[in-house]
This record gives structure tokens, sequence and C-alpha cells, in this order.
């Protein structure tokens, strides 16, 4: 653990770090471009150049290793002439076109500019050397070579992170620019981080080109439903509509990156196919009611199947795309309130996609919590022989689609030998078939709540836009039916469902929203083994 | 000094096949040093010559051998940089197609002194004939037993490859030339690490110019105390100047290290032609500061010229007379490193277009008032802030162009370009060719 000195501060920091890094520690910035934590060090962008004690050239932070006693100075003239001197430099090419360039108000160049450099021009306009603008280089990324800076962070990525190198560097001097390899297109899992981590507008998102200014755009963090790895993300969105989904850096699961399935993933929680109404069954089609009126409606529909087939009639199958407020809440309104049995379902397509990387072949974000909360997914299984036998009457289904995994035929004999349905989804699904009430709820994005990941790692979502029009969390819209059936109060919020779910479960309880914060914490794997409490 | 080491070609006919070489003494030194001395010795042998490197930067050959890591347990390599490419320097070249086996056998006491069994001929693209003498000459050379398995039954073994590059100048930069080797673009590499012990493929790599190595014979067979008899102490040895533009013999020529400019231009060189004045040289090649004619009586090693105010570099003496316009000079240097940035650091990606730019603008037209000025800003932002020294070598005459040719610049300026233009465009040789 290296002590050294940067800008009078004495900070000590763990061995290994660069400068940049240390400077980070005490809030100091150093300003860099093709330096990233992730990559290998190129040394090329030389923004950060600082002066060292005792050596006589301004040295890269990037390249610099933190010592024992070292003397770092970032704001003496000497480094701030040199850090106007290098963005005059990367601003003489450059086409200045912030008014069309979606990286207008995150881009680096802005920032530094303001923050470092802030003279006029010494170079004329007509004289900047002209390249290749929106080149459609692969199905998710446009790269404008005019605004490339060559920091390579996009060529170190294909190179030593996905190995794909699909870009390089072509030309010499101020005719350098970034392009395809013969023969290639930017068309691997990842490719969409290459945008993220260009500091400029080079590589755009063509799904977000052109649709949102930056400077408008609220983002929530919030953790990708894809898969169940749980990459860390950003939420980017306006007004209730998601613009995009970024990464965010979590060094425990997802590092700096997200697969490019789990990015464009954000498409089918808007638009088309989203319940937004309560509904039930009229006659051969639907009515839409007040939530209040159909909410009544299960209520005594419910009742009555339990006053004329007994405790057992009922049954629920939750899926590993509910929280684990829901799962908690589930289980108590069907388990220990309506007295009936519950299943879950985790199932992901046979040729499901995955790799060493991050992406995950379980499809779904919250399996390890399903298997904590509702059960194992055989159960499933056993529920269904349970209804061919006639035993059950009544079937709620928490965000269960059973079509994929066990065909639409199945989901018609259900229909035939279940009197009554209930179906608590953010999509208008094959299950719409049998369902008698559907109640529509919020999707991950749209609320409170946590999943368990594939480590094991519990990680919060929250609510970044409100759910649309008639939808409702789906912790409330459960809870609410409990109490109906039991004594339970309707909690106040997701955090206080959590709360009560942690006080009950053993793997819980050390956890709170607090303590899992921004990155997420694991479940107490010794009392995962054990049996969970209250059964 | 009448005795040629370096250029004997030009007093032994034939000396490039290896019969001549070998009956004018040669291998006898490579005999001796892998049959009759250690490694280690030959080191000391070299640090004591106080042999320095000729590519330019002259740091002493022994003290850089001694940089390899003991105890790396990966392969050594030594590379030959033979990617003479710094205008106005054409001396290597002599050598490798003249002499090539005392490069070689330089090669093979090097390699046998740092333990590398593998030796890269790292010769620019352009030097097509170069290249092919030497393949024969390696062919010939381990036909002979010279190289090969168990060499001169020593049990050493070594391997010397030619590569050629594809006509960058950044290649001879030797961390440049290392990657270009592996097969990637020619970036220097961020150093640290150096390549004493990161090189070629990660391993520990020696880069020696081949003058350098061709040092390397003569002293094992001459002594330390030799060769450090010739010229001045601090930077001894027999050493190829090469002379081009305006003097009436340009050529190669090998002279003792501190031989004064003025004898190497009006005694070696035969004088400016035409009964014209002298107006400006570069002594080093295209890279280092320029000196004013009332500047050369300066003796030619690495001190006395940085005393001086420029550089030794490669020793490429590139003449001017006083009808050269030192902005059309100019002009014609920073569009050569404009063309050879590698496009790798910001400053001298950016920078060298824009040099290029305002010395056209004088030249040409167009430039503005502050113009002068900004050839000196934009220069000192370049300095010394990139991974390697491209971006000096061109702000470096630059600075030195403009402060000390100060009023022609200022002339274009008001004059809206080159006040001459009118007259026979006068220009500058930046090579001559050697017969």
């Amino acid at each position: 653990m290296p002590t050294l000195e940067i800008d009078g501060h004495s900070v000590t920091v763990e061995d290994g770090l660069n400068v940049i890094q240390a400077a980070e520690r005490v809030g100091i910035e150093i300003p860099h471009y093709c330096f990233h934590p992730a990559l290998t060090i190129a040394g090329n962008c030389r923004m950060c150049l600082v002066e060292i004690e005792k050596a006589p050239k301004l040295q890269i932070a990037c390249n610099t290793r933190v010592a024992e006693g070292m003397v770092v100075r970032t704001h003496t003239d000497r480094v701030k002439n040199v850090h106007a001197a290098v963005l005059e430099f990367l601003l003489i090419n450059h086409p200045i076109d912030c008014p069309i360039c979606d990286q207008a108000g995150e881009c680096k160049l802005q920032d530094y500019y303001m923050d470092y450099d802030r003279q006029a021009s010494r170079f004329p306009l007509e004289h900047k050397v002209k390249k290749h603008k929106a080149l459609d280089i692969g199905p998710l990324v446009m790269l404008d070579q005019e605004r490339c800076i060559l920091c390579t962070r996009c060529t170190r990525f294909l190179e030593e992170i996905t190995k794909t190198t699909e870009l390089g560097v072509f030309q010499r001097g101020d005719h350098c620019r970034i392009d395809l390899f013969p023969g290639k297109r930017l068309e691997n899992l990842y490719s969409g981080n290459v945008v993220d981590i260009c500091p400029v507008g080079a590589l755009t998102n063509k799904d977000f080109r052109f649709r949102a200014r930056v400077w408008y755009l609220d983002h929530t963090p919030s953790v990708c439903a894809s898969c169940a790895t749980g990459c860390n993300i950003d939420i980017h969105h306006r007004r209730g509509e998601m613009f995009r989904w970024r990464p965010r850096q979590n060094l425990d699961v997802n590092q700096y990156w997200m697969c490019d399935e789990g990015r464009m993933s954000y498409r089918r929680y808007q638009g088309e196919g989203r319940l937004l109404q309560p509904v039930v069954r009229d006659g051969g089609g639907w009515a839409v009611r007040a939530w209040e009126a159909v909410q009544r409606d299960v209520v005594t529909r419910l009742r009555e199947i339990v006053g004329a087939h007994g405790a057992g009639a009922i049954a629920g199958i939750a899926s590993a795309q509910a929280t684990n407020e829901e799962l908690f809440l589930f289980a108590r309104l069907v388990r220990d309130s309506l007295q009936g049995r519950t299943a879950g379902l985790s199932w992901s397509p046979p040729d499901a996609s995955q790799d060493d990387l991050l992406i995950d072949r379980d499809k779904n974000p919250n399996t390890a919590g399903l298997r904590l909360l509702t059960g194992a997914d055989g159960s499933v299984d056993t529920l269904l022989s349970q209804v061919e036998q006639g035993n059950i009457s009544a079937l709620i289904l928490l965000r269960t689609d059973l079509a994929p995994s066990h065909g639409q035929d199945v989901i018609t004999r259900l229909g035939e030998q279940v009197d009554y349905v209930v179906v608590l989804d953010t999509h208008y699904g094959p299950t719409a078939e049998i369902a008698d009430a559907m109640l529509p709820i919020a999707s991950f994005a749209e609320t409170d709540g946590t999943f368990i990941n594939r480590g094991s790692r519990v990680q919060r979502i929250r609510e970044s836009i409100r759910p649309p029009a008639q939808a409702r969390a789906g912790w409330l819209v459960l809870s609410q039916l409990d109490a109906e059936f039991s004594r339970h109060a309707v909690p106040a919020d997701a955090n206080a469902v959590f709360t009560e779910l942690a006080a009950t479960h053993a793997p819980f309880r050390h956890l709170s929203y607090a303590a899992i914060g921004d990155h997420g914490l694991p479940i107490d794997a010794g009392a995962a083994a054990k049996p969970p409490a209250g059964q | 000094m009448s005795e040629k080491i370096l250029l004997r070609h030009e007093d032994v006919a034939g000396l490039d096949r290896i019969d001549v070489y070998e009956s004018d003494g040669g291998y006898q030194a490579a005999r001796r040093a892998l049959t009759e001395m250690q490694p280690a010795q030959l080191v000391e042998l070299v640090k004591a010559s106080g042999l320095r490197g000729r590519g330019g930067a002259g740091f002493p050959t022994g003290v850089k051998w001694g940089f390899l890591p003991k105890d790396n347990p990966k392969p050594r390599y030594l590379c030959v940089n033979a990617d003479e490419s710094e205008p106005g320097t054409f001396k290597d070249r002599q050598i490798l197609e003249g002499n090539p086996h005392l490069l070689l056998e330089g090669i093979l006491i090097s390699a046998y002194a740092i333990q590398s069994h593998t030796a890269y001929i790292y010769i620019r693209g352009e030097f097509v004939h170069g290249a092919k003498v030497l393949e024969k000459t390696i062919a010939d050379a381990a036909a002979r037993g010279h190289l090969g398995r168990n060499i001169y039954g020593t049990g050493f073994d070594l391997d010397v490859h030619v590569h050629r590059g594809a006509g960058a100048y950044i290649c001879g930069e030797e961390t440049g030339l290392i990657e270009s080797l592996e097969g990637k673009r020619a970036y220097p590499r961020v150093k640290p690490p150096f390549p004493a012990t990161f090189g070629v493929f990660g391993a520990p790599t020696i880069v020696n110019n081949v003058e350098t190595l061709a040092c390397v014979p003569p002293i094992v067979t001459r002594g330390a105390e030799w060769f450090k008899g010739i010229g001045p102490e601090k930077s001894p040895g027999p050493k190829l100047y090469c002379v081009s533009g305006h003097v009436q013999r340009p050529g190669v020529f090998e002279l003792p290290m501190g031989t004064s400019l003025r004898d190497i231009i009006y005694t070696h060189s035969g004088g400016i032609p035409n009964g014209k004045k002298l107006k400006a040289v570069i002594p080093g090649g295209s890279s280092v500061p320029v000196l004013t004619a009332d500047e050369i009586d300066v003796p030619m090693d690495f001190e006395s010229v940085a005393k001086a105010g420029s550089l030794l570099g490669s020793c490429g003496v590139i003449v001017m007379d006083e009808t050269t316009c030192m902005v059309r000079a100019m002009q014609i240097i920073s569009h050569f490193y404009h063309d050879e940035s590698c496009g790798q650091c910001t400053p001298c990606r950016e920078g060298t277009g824009w040099l290029k730019d305002l010395l056209t603008r004088l030249e040409e037209g167009g430039a503005r008032q502050h113009d002068v000025d900004l050839l000196l800003r934009v220069s000192d932002n370049m300095m010394g802030n990139t991974v390697c020294v491209l971006a000096d070598a061109v702000a470096m005459p630059v600075i030195s162009f403009v402060n000390k040719f100060r009023a022609e610049f200022e002339e274009h300026l008001r004059h809206g370009g080159c006040p001459w233009r009118a007259a026979p465009a006068p220009t500058v040789t930046a090579a001559a060719a050697h017969a």
C-alpha cells in the first residue's frame, strides 16, 4: 500500500494502481481519453500528462504506477498548458458537429474543452482532414471517422475482451482512421459496448441515434432481466419512455459490459403487446373494468371455489421472471392465506445462447430467488398432474407463460380442467386463452424489487418509469389480494415487503435495501442450504 | 584515417563474397570470440571500447547489453535495425550492400555476447538489393559453418532472419520496429517496459543499428584500446558520414568520430559547387536542429554537436547553399514527417499536419499574421509530449529554422509567399545518390 502525494493530498492506495486511479480516490480528475481500466494501456491520447517529481519530462498518468513517496502535480502551469495543447490538437481536425451529434452532452471533448482548454480556434476550418461519416459498420453501431480521436478503446475492446478484432486503425498520421477489417462486420454479441466506451461521438448506437438529447434523459440504476447473469445497468428514460440501457460498472458481476441481446431487450417492455387495463372474461371477449371491480370479482370467485372444493383446490404458478418480493407475497397468498399449492417455473429455450463472458443460458433473471421462495422447477409437472386428476379448480399464474415450455395444448387442456384462471402479467400472452381475469402488472423496469443472479447475488431493480396505463406493481396487486384472505396489512412499498421477507427467510436475514445498495450482496449461502423459514 | 574499416569493400574488391571476406581475415574475430572468450568478457570489451550506438541516440552499446535481465527464462533476441529511413542518411546501406559479412560477423559475435540464438535483421522495404545480398550472405555464411548449429564446435547456435519492412519511417524506432516484426502496426510502444526486458514477442531483446554491429568485429580483433584511440574519448571509433545537398562530391565518408564538420563539407565533399556560399547545414539527418554557416566549426561527435545546439543523430549531413529557401526546405521536411507520423499520439498525429499546413501557407501564400509564432507554439506543444520522438524530430528543426532564419520567414509573410518563387525554384536534395 504505497503512499503518494497528489497536489498536496496524501493518498494511500493499493499497489498496481496508476496515477489516474489514485487521483480519483482523492477526488482529483486527471483528464484522459484512451485509458480504460478494463483495457491495456495505450498511452496515445496524451491527455493525462502530469508532473512527477524527479522526472524531467511530463509523464502519462495512465502508464505511471503508484510508488511510495511519489509526488504528483496535476495543476501546474506546465500541466495546464499541455492539457490545452492536447485538446487543441484533438480539435483541429474534429468536425465540431455537436449540434447534430448524439454524444453531445456526454462527450469528453466537450467536457474537457470547457474544463481545460477554452481557447479560440487557430486552425482554419477549410483545412480539416475529411474522412467518412455515418459508416454502417454493424447491426447496432454507426461510425463517424471524423469525430474519432483514435484513442483505440474500441479496437482494444474487440481485441482483448471479445477477441473478435473487427476494427483496426488504417492509414497514418492525421489520415488515420478506424475502420472494419476487410470482409468483417461489427456483429459480435457485445458490439454495443464500443459505443459506451467511445469517449466522443465516433461510435453511436443506431437504435439511439437522433432520438433524444442526453441531457433530457434521466437514468435509474437497475439490473438487466434478460438472463441469470444480472448485468448492472442504467435505464435512461424520459417521461415514461425508455431510450436506452447502458451497462453500469460492477466488478463482481459484469465489469463494465453488457451483451447486445440484453441491451436491446428494453424494447420488449414498451410498445406492442402490453396489458394495459384489468379485464375480465365477458362471454367470448373481454370486458374492461375498474381495478377495484376486477379485484373484487377475483376475490369473490376464489372464495366461492374454496367454499365449494376446499382449500386445496387453489394452485398458483410463478416464474423466475418475478421479483423476490412478488414471489414472497405470491407464496404467502397462495400457500398461507388460501391454503393452496404453488409451483415455480424457470424455463429457457433448449438452444438458448450462452458464452463464458456474460451470457447465461438461463434466460430468467431470478431462478435462484424462485428456488428459494417458491420451490423447484419440477413442481410444475406435479401440479399439472394434480390438475389432470381434477383436484385443482382455480389457478393463479404470475408472470408465467406456459406456451414455450409446455405448449399451447397444455394450456388449452388446463382451461378445460380448471374452473377459474387469474393471470398477473405484463403482456397479453398465450394464457389469455384460458384466463378469466387478467391483471396488468409492472415490468421489472417499472417496479422496485430484487433479483438473485446466478452468483447468488441479491441485486436491486427500481421503478425507473411508471407502469403504463392501469398496470400496477406486482407486489402491490399481490399484497392487496392477500389482504382480502388474511390479516396481513398491505405494505407501504417494496422495501417494506423485503423487510418482511428478510425477517422470515434465513438466506436474506442479513440484507436490506440499504445494505444491498447499487452493487448487490450475496445471500447467506449457508442458510440457503436449510429449508426456508416458515415452512 | 586512411584505413577503411566499415567501408573496407572500397579498398578490397569483392569483399561481399564470402571467400574474399574470409581470405581477408574475415570471421577470425568471431571464431576467436566464440572459442576463446566468455560472453561476459565480450560485453566488458565492448563497454571498454566506448562504442556508442550509431542509430542516432548514441547510447553506449555495452551498457545496453548489460540491461538484459539475468533471470528471465524467455529466449533472448538480437534485432538489427537496418530500417535506415532518416532523410539524408544512407550509411547503413553501404555496409549492407558492400560489406555484408562484416555486419553478419558483428551479429554473430554480439548474439554470442548476449546469448541470443535468433537474430532478426529488420531491413527497410525499399532496400530490395540489400535484402537479397543479406539472404545470400546468410546462406553462404551458414554453408561455411558461421551460422546454424554448434558454430565452430562451441555448441553455440544462431539463426539469422531477414525481415523486410513495408515502407514506414516509424519502423526505425526500436519498439515500432519490434511491433512491425511481430506483424502488427508499427506503433512505438509506451515505455517502460524497455526492449531489454520486454522486446520481441515479449522476450528480452537488444536492438542495435547496422553500423554499431559492424564495429564489433574490429573491436574484438584489435582491442578496445585501439577503438578508443580513434576520435574523442567519449565518442570514439570510426564513423560513416553521409553528405548530401549542395556539395561537389556527395557521398558516404568513413572518418574518425569528431572530424570537423567544416572539413567534411569543404575537404572530403569538395565544398559548395558553382562558387556559391554556404547557408546552412543539417548535421545529423533531417530531424535535428539546423546549423548556420557560422556554426560549422564543430567536431562531429555526440558531445560536440550537442554543445553546438544540434545533434549528431545519424550523421546525415545535409548541406544548403545561399540559393536555398529555408521556408521551402522546412516545408519539404515537414511534409515528410506529416506523411510518416504513425498517428498514434495526438500531438504528433495532428501537429505534423498543422506544421506542414502553416509552412505551406508561408511558402505558397495565405499565411496569417501570427503564423510564424504559431509555428513555434505548435512545435513547442509537440516536443516531449509523445510516446516516441517523431514529434520532436519535426519540432526541433522547425524551431531552429524559425529562430535562426526568422527574417526569411517574416519576409515570406510580408510578401504573401516565397519572394524567390519567380526565380528557378531553389530546392534541397534530401538524399543524394551514391555512386
